[in-house]
């Protein structure tokens, strides 16, 4: 050591005189140093990376769609109708003020079925990764029931509730309240123990543990469960529309499918199916993808590509 | 054979001791049976006193202190402590789904603190820790020394007597650690808190406490013990700060020795 007593006592006293100012200096010095900044990116970039690849691929299907009915390739429309027959298909439905109608008796049923399977997989869910009794005796039913295919259900269904909107529902649930139920309870599972211990030292336990520390931390875990749940609820929901189908069911996307199919109509199966697909990626576009991105953002989970 | 946060209006004893640890013992299943990590600990801290706990790996100073914090029980022995502990841990600890003054504000809900009052006193808090201006920035916003300093006005917001230290600046880089020693030596002197901190930096211990007690590895025991009165605030390079912890680790050395002596 090559310091002696003179620095030692030197320090002190200077240390006893400005120590106060030198140390908010020097602390907010470091501050700055190490504190990063992030800005938003810009909406070309944005544009370049995230918007232009899908739309060039859209537009490469579409065009070998047409190419193969230009080149002859396949030479009936009722096997496969062309671009153009399937945009009348939706001018049509447009014009007839139809087609609004039959997203929206699809759309209705599956958030209003999406929000009956959240109500009751989030209770779940929580009851499965709290309790050990419940997590025994039902995780791996519910782990089951998510691999099997929803449409399974749709026969029992309409023999249970007949061909009423219920029937849609049960269909819904069975699809969807195990994905919501088993991403909750990997989100719980996925908590880190420090923040359990955390909570437990600042008075956090019982039920205010799991309001306060146990449910926003499995925040992520659930939110995908959502995400999955969506999807599983908008399949079981066309499966049963497709199957069942009665004058008192109205016509829904499902249903507009089976017509189609009844009619020799390949243009409006066309339709139906673009439909089914446009409707579930867009619901997941505009309500849970935002959702998930603001939740991961927002713990700095996202890491910027 | 329990933690106990008593009230201080049990008595006497609890305005004479921040923490009483008496004849404290734990073990744990292990693969060879049960394993005995801390063997009959005696220890108090006096109320607004520094005490650092100091060991090698394995010497049972993390499993004391969660004894303390009554995350866990103990074998054998009883602890007492002045009302709730609070509790710093290595790592922040802080929940990412909160900004840094809610993170506060949270630990004042838990203590019943009313609603109005919560946010002013987190930016009390926020500004005891030089953190002014904090308030709405998310963890992942700060940098590791500033995430420690909302650690500690969090564990500050409990207002608990005792405050207890996880080795807390371990995963720190030097001059962050030494600005937060510094800091931490400034708020003990202003709250009176008493203070039990875990650490395996001897120049750190004896640069912090009062008293620094040397726990021997497997099991734990009080090997030694230091009063240390050189005056505040000292510094980390002091000459006199540097001669104790030469002693201090002589012994550390020699505890460690005996481990492989066998």
């Amino acid at each position: 050591m090559a310091s002696t007593e003179t620095p030692a006592v030197k320090d002190g006293v200077k240390n006893g005189v400005k120590d106060g100012n030198d140390l908010a200096g020097l602390e907010a010095g470091l501050d700055a140093l190490e504190t990063v900044q992030s800005g938003r990116t810009p909406f070309r970039q944005t544009f370049t990376q995230k918007i232009l690849p899908p739309l060039t691929a859209i537009a490469l299907v579409l065009v070998v769609w047409q190419a193969l009915i230009s080149f002859g390739v396949v030479d009936d429309p009722t096997k496969l109708p062309s671009p153009a027959d399937v945009w009348g298909e939706v001018e049509d439905a447009w014009l007839q003020g139809t087609l609004v109608g039959y997203i929206w008796t699809s759309v209705s049923r599956g958030l209003f079925g999406f929000l009956l399977a959240l109500a009751i997989g989030t209770p779940l869910g929580l009851l499965v990764a709290r309790v050990r009794f419940v997590r025994a005796a039902l995780g791996p039913i519910l782990s089951g029931l998510q691999s099997l295919p929803s449409v399974a259900w749709v026969p029992p269904a309409v023999i249970w509730l007949g061909l009423e909107p219920e029937m849609m529902y049960a269909v819904i649930l069975l699809g969807a309240v195990p994905s919501i139920a088993n991403g909750l309870v990997s989100g719980v599972d996925q908590v880190p123990p420090l923040f359990l211990r955390a909570g437990r030292t600042l008075g956090a336990t019982g039920l205010r543990g799991t309001w306060h520390i146990v449910m926003p931390a499995a925040l992520p875990g659930y939110v995908a469960g959502l995400k999955q749940g969506w999807a599983f609820s908008w399949r079981s929901l066309m499966a049963a529309e497709i199957i069942a189908s009665s004058p008192q069911l109205g016509v829904g996307l499902g249903q507009l499918l089976e017509n189609g199919r009844n009619t020799s109509s390949m243009s409006m199966v066309f339709l139906a199916i673009l439909l089914i697909l446009i409707v579930g990626i867009a619901i997941d576009l505009l309500i849970f993808s935002p959702l998930e991105r603001w939740v991961l953002r927002s713990r700095g989970l996202l890491v910027k590509s | 054979m329990a933690t106990t946060f008593a009230k201080a209006a049990d008595g006497v004893q609890a305005v004479e001791h921040a923490a009483r640890i008496e004849h404290v013992s734990k073990s744990f299943a292990g693969p060879a049976g049960q394993q005995l990590v801390l063997d009959d600990i005696t220890l108090d801290v006096a109320p607004g006193e520094f005490v650092t706990l100091l060991g090698a790996s394995g010497c049972g100073k993390s499993t004391l202190l969660n004894l303390v914090a009554g995350l866990d029980a103990p074998t054998a022995g009883s602890i007492t402590t002045d009302g709730r502990p609070a509790l710093m841990f290595q790592e922040h600890a802080l929940f990412p789904w909160l900004t840094a003054g809610k993170n506060i504000e949270l630990a004042l809900k838990l203590r019943g603190v009313a609603k109005n009052e919560r946010r002013d006193r987190a930016e009390e808090l926020l500004e005891l820790v030089r953190l002014k201006g904090a308030y709405g920035k998310r963890v992942h916003e700060l940098s590791g020394g500033m995430r420690q300093r909302v650690a500690l006005a969090r564990a500050l917001a409990q207002e608990s007597k005792l405050l207890l230290m996880d080795e807390p600046f371990a995963a720190l880089d030097a001059i962050t650690r030494d600005v937060l020693h510094d800091e931490l030596t400034r708020i003990w002197s202003e709250t009176r808190l008493s203070v039990l901190f875990v650490t395996h930096n001897v120049r750190e211990a004896v640069r912090l406490a009062q008293r620094v007690v040397l726990l021997s590895s497997r099991p734990g025991r009080i090997a030694h013990e230091w009063t240390v009165d050189i005056p505040q605030p000292r510094r980390i390079e002091d000459a006199a700060v540097a001669e104790l912890s030469v002693a201090i680790t002589e012994e550390l050395r020699g505890e460690i020795r005996r481990h492989g002596q066998h």
